[in-house]
């Protein structure tokens, strides 16, 4: 239904503020005036005027809904050569970096055999090994291309907010927070603008009271900066589709909690740590020490992990119990919570970065570094690169067409850092594809050669990864038990796998009321999450229908807010957009392929309100 | 002769109320624990007051709508992203602290030296607006200083409806004791009303409003002047949250009957 709606004028929108955005707005706000505070540049859409710059964000603030970050901030350093962490509050500098394989201390985490052999090894040799203790040894070396002894820790939503507000004080441009924008707006090739997201609707997106259609905002140039999960990006690449053998079909869902660290804890601001092992093999692990007893930590569960009930909350659970760490947190206090899905395709996952009135930057543009583990820095230097790219094109009075952006923006990124280490890294984790011993010998030596060897693997979508529940627990748990825990979790609305968890022997978790507790406590204590009323459902399942067939409902066992659940009187999950994190973890961790492309999945994940409350992620 | 109100709203800014909040002593006085990195939203009693303030503004061609706002800098500006595109108005910024502790007759001071420094300001025309209350640390005692600063003497506290009538004359529907409204009706401006939460929903975010509002904020906030308020002459015996229990249950499509039978129960219980 055609609808009338409003229109404004901008010279430059951009949509989503995260690192990347951050990057471009200081670099372009910066370069907008001369030293005497003039502009450089006189906008069309307000003749007379500096440029219009506005950028929208989903988030109800600039600053909620991200994640802690180590990060060796090359990009942001050269912005700010003065950087002092002192400025930007649950900021330090990396002073101890270690990175741990963790056992499995309990006998449950499904371990390959070679990792089986090692482990009785390693607990042979026991305190002959001189790094072995508490179930865990670290690591003597940390490989260089790993390491970020040189960089910071941060929260990355105090970052932004830090950046924020020195763009915001600039007056060069506005950042708009609670704003979703549903999709770019695509005439004769070219982008000209974004459309926000509908006000005013019923949860499927009609009129409802207070109806508000979303307003077109027209731009010579959109800067897209939504990240991997982003409804503009998303529909860029529907529209002009990916490079010949670019696709996204890595991806890791990051969990985690900002936690006040017990009186006495012995870790030191600062400090580090990677962790791989536990609880499975394949889900790696971070502690960030912040300022003032404060740590960020978390994990990670990755594409490649082929168990069907792949819950991100129960897994963390059990790493945060994991004799190694737990030493440190015992008596901790959640501050904290969030989820994010990262895009781990890198330099493989990486759209049209230009075309005629669009640039991409940021995690969406594929610009994550999954070998050295490092995004934020990456991120920023895009965005700083695109700004310096249309500093040069608005002066020199050029137009923003692809063939203009490409030359400035595409060649700043092709000729940086950025690219050669994206290169390298283009093939590290193919190996994890094969297996986890196989991925971490690919990027040890990927990393070792410069990307020059490494071990292959065969690129398969996630929804192809995807073992039915009954085959991955074939070992563990029979078919017909399975079938009468599958009937009565659906009789509760229930996901499967605390149930399947709980029988193939992971301990149950004795809540503690502060650190251990519910996913809902969790959700509400820490996340804070909310939304907006007024907004349709994002999440929405592209054919119902094969929903309804489908046995091992992924996105409802992977839902980082327990948002989507089971309806017990069978058909397509529910959804309740109340509890929406917005991490984007259902949108590829479904088993299902799409209707109509089978590089995505039967979920679609559109614009919406609201999420996360916290600013300290 | 002019027509419409000059409606000025008396709004601070508060700590997004999800956030956990913890009160510690600081060399200022009490404070809250990282209350400077702690996300911060318009008081939503002001924010019902503006929302008002708007409305009445759309109905009463001529009308004008001000912001007046005591808190730092670098917050309010922040807290303007999420609020300029809900409604139409000027900002005017008082620089100075946020936040309950601070003493209430300072901010009221501060208030009322910014309404009366506002160019063309017609105080026969002037409604002060702001909430009844505040969901910060709030004395529950400002508006009312800075009508009495202002020599403004129809005051209202618990606005819920305010309604004009043909001849401009004001029909108030203050909250009283007993969960009982009381009516009353004044002939005009100038007038204080302290609003409760007012009748209207929370507009939809209108980027064009928040554009408009937007060339003004940003001078607005550049040209703040520092205003003096503070704790001067204050002591805080003891600083303490309400005590809370929370027990976490979500349940959707539960019939009214039933919830209240249970809180029946728990209380009785």
């Amino acid at each position: 239904m055609d609808v009338e709606r409003q229109v404004m004028e901008a010279d430059i929108v951009c949509v989503g503020f995260g690192p990347a955005m951050g990057g471009f707005l200081t670099t372009l706000c910066r370069g907008l005036v001369d030293a005497e505070g003039a502009p450089v540049v006189e906008s069309a859409a307000m003749p007379g005027m500096p440029p219009q710059v506005i950028c929208y964000e989903r988030a109800d603030d600039i600053g909620f809904g991200v994640s802690g970050v180590v990060s060796r901030a090359r990009g942001i350093r050269a912005s700010f050569p003065d950087f002092d962490p002192a400025m930007v509050p649950m900021c330090t500098r990396v002073r101890q970096e270690k990175v741990a394989y963790l056992l499995d201390p309990i006998g449950v985490s499904r371990r390959p055999r070679l990792l089986r052999m090692k482990d009785r090894a390693i607990r042979a040799l026991g305190r002959r090994l001189p790094w072995f203790a508490h179930e865990a040894v670290e690591l003597p070396y940390i490989p260089p291309f790993l390491a970020k002894h040189d960089g910071f820790a941060f929260s990355l939503g105090q970052f932004n907010q830090w950046v924020g507000s020195e763009i915001m004080g600039s007056g060069l441009a506005q950042i708009w927070p609670s704003t979703p924008v549903a999709a770019p707006i695509i005439e004769n090739g070219a982008v000209v603008g974004v459309r926000l997201a509908d006000q005013g609707v019923d949860k499927k997106g009609g009129p409802d009271a207070g109806y508000m259609p979303g307003m077109d905002v027209r731009a010579p140039l959109t800067v897209v900066g939504d990240g991997p999960v982003g409804p503009v990006g998303r529909a860029i690449d529907d529209a002009f589709g990916m490079p010949p053998g670019h696709h996204r079909r890595e991806w890791a869902v990051g969990m985690k909690l900002v936690v006040d660290l017990p009186e006495g804890c012995e870790l030191a601001e600062g400090t580090v740590l990677h962790t791989f092992g536990y609880p499975e093999p394949e889900i790696f692990g971070f502690l960030y020490v912040l300022p003032d007893r404060v740590a960020s930590l978390g994990i990670f569960v990755p594409s490649w992990f082929d168990n069907p009930v792949r819950t991100a909350y129960r897994y963390l659970q059990h790493w945060m119990l994991h004799p190694y760490l737990w030493r440190h947190l015992k008596g901790g206090r959640l501050r904290s919570w969030g989820a994010k899905s990262l895009l781990e395709s890198g330099r493989r996952g990486e759209p049209f970065l230009t075309g005629d009135g669009y640039a991409r930057i940021g995690e969406g543009s594929g610009s994550t570094n999954v070998l050295t583990g490092s995004g934020v820095d990456e991120a920023w230097t895009t965005g700083a690169q695109l700004a310096e790219a249309v500093l040069e094109l608005a002066k020199a009075g050029r137009s923003y067409t692809g063939e203009n952006l490409k030359a400035a923006y595409e060649a700043r990124r092709r000729a940086s850092w950025v690219e050669a280490e994206a290169r390298t890294a283009e093939k590290a984790r193919d190996g994890f594809t094969e297996g986890f011993l196989q991925g971490l010998v690919g990027m040890g030596l990927a990393g070792f050669t410069k990307g020059k060897v490494y071990w292959p693997g065969v690129s398969r979508r996630v929804y192809e990864r995807i073992p039915s529940v009954e085959a991955y627990f074939a070992d563990r748990i029979p078919a017909a038990e399975i079938a009468a825990i599958r009937t009565e979790c659906a009789q509760k609305g229930l996901s499967l796998h605390d149930a399947l968890m709980d029988r193939a022997g992971w301990p149950s978790i004795e809540y503690d009321g502060q650190l251990l507790i519910s996913h809902q406590d969790a959700l509400l204590l820490g996340g804070k999450v909310q939304a907006n009323p007024g907004y349709a459902d994002h999440v929405v399942f592209a054919d119902p229908q094969v929903c309804a067939r489908c046995a091992e409902k992924v996105c409802v066992e992977a839902c980082s807010g327990q948002a989507i659940t089971v309806d017990p009187e069978g058909g397509a999950p529910l959804f309740d957009r109340e509890k929406c994190v917005h991490c984007g973890a259902c949108l590829w961790n479904c088993s299902k392929p799409h209707p109509r492309d089978p590089e995505k999945t039967n979920v679609e994940f559109r614009a919406g309100s609201g999420g996360l409350h916290s600013v300290e992620n | 002769m002019s027509t419409g109100f000059h409606i000025v709203v008396c709004g601070g800014i508060v700590p997004d109320p999800l956030q956990t909040l913890e009160p510690v002593t600081t060399p200022a006085g009490p404070g809250l624990k990282n209350e400077m990195m702690l996300p911060a939203i318009l008081d939503p009693w002001a924010s019902h007051a503006l929302f008002e303030a708007a409305h009445l503004a759309k109905a009463a061609p001529g009308s004008k709508v001000w912001l007046v706002s005591l808190g730092p800098k670098a917050k309010l500006q922040q807290v303007m992203m999420s609020v300029a595109q809900k409604a139409p108005f000027e900002l005017v910024v008082c620089d100075g602290p946020a936040g309950g502790f601070v003493e209430s007759a300072d901010v009221a001071e501060a208030l009322a030296a910014a309404i009366e420094g506002i160019p063309g300001l017609d105080t026969s025309r002037l409604l002060v607006f702001g909430g009844w209350q505040s969901a910060s640390r709030g004395a529950g005692t400002t508006l009312q200083t800075v009508g009495e600063r202002l020599g403004v003497t129809e005051q209202f506290q618990g606005v819920d409806r305010l309604t004009v009538g043909p001849d401009g004359a004001l029909e108030i529907m203050e909250r009283v004791d007993g969960g009982a409204y009381q009516v009353s009706v004044c002939q005009g401006p100038p007038a204080v009303l302290g609003w409760a939460t007012g009748e209207l929903p929370e507009p939809p975010n209108n980027p064009q409003v928040g554009m408009q509002n937007m060339r003004l904020i940003m001078p607005a906030l550049q040209k703040a002047t520092p205003a003096k308020a503070g704790i001067e002459g204050v002591t805080f015996a003891s600083v303490d949250l309400p005590r809370q229990r929370r027990e976490t249950r979500i349940v959707k499509d539960t019939p009214a009957e039933d919830i209240a039978r249970e809180i029946l129960a728990w209380i009785n219980g």
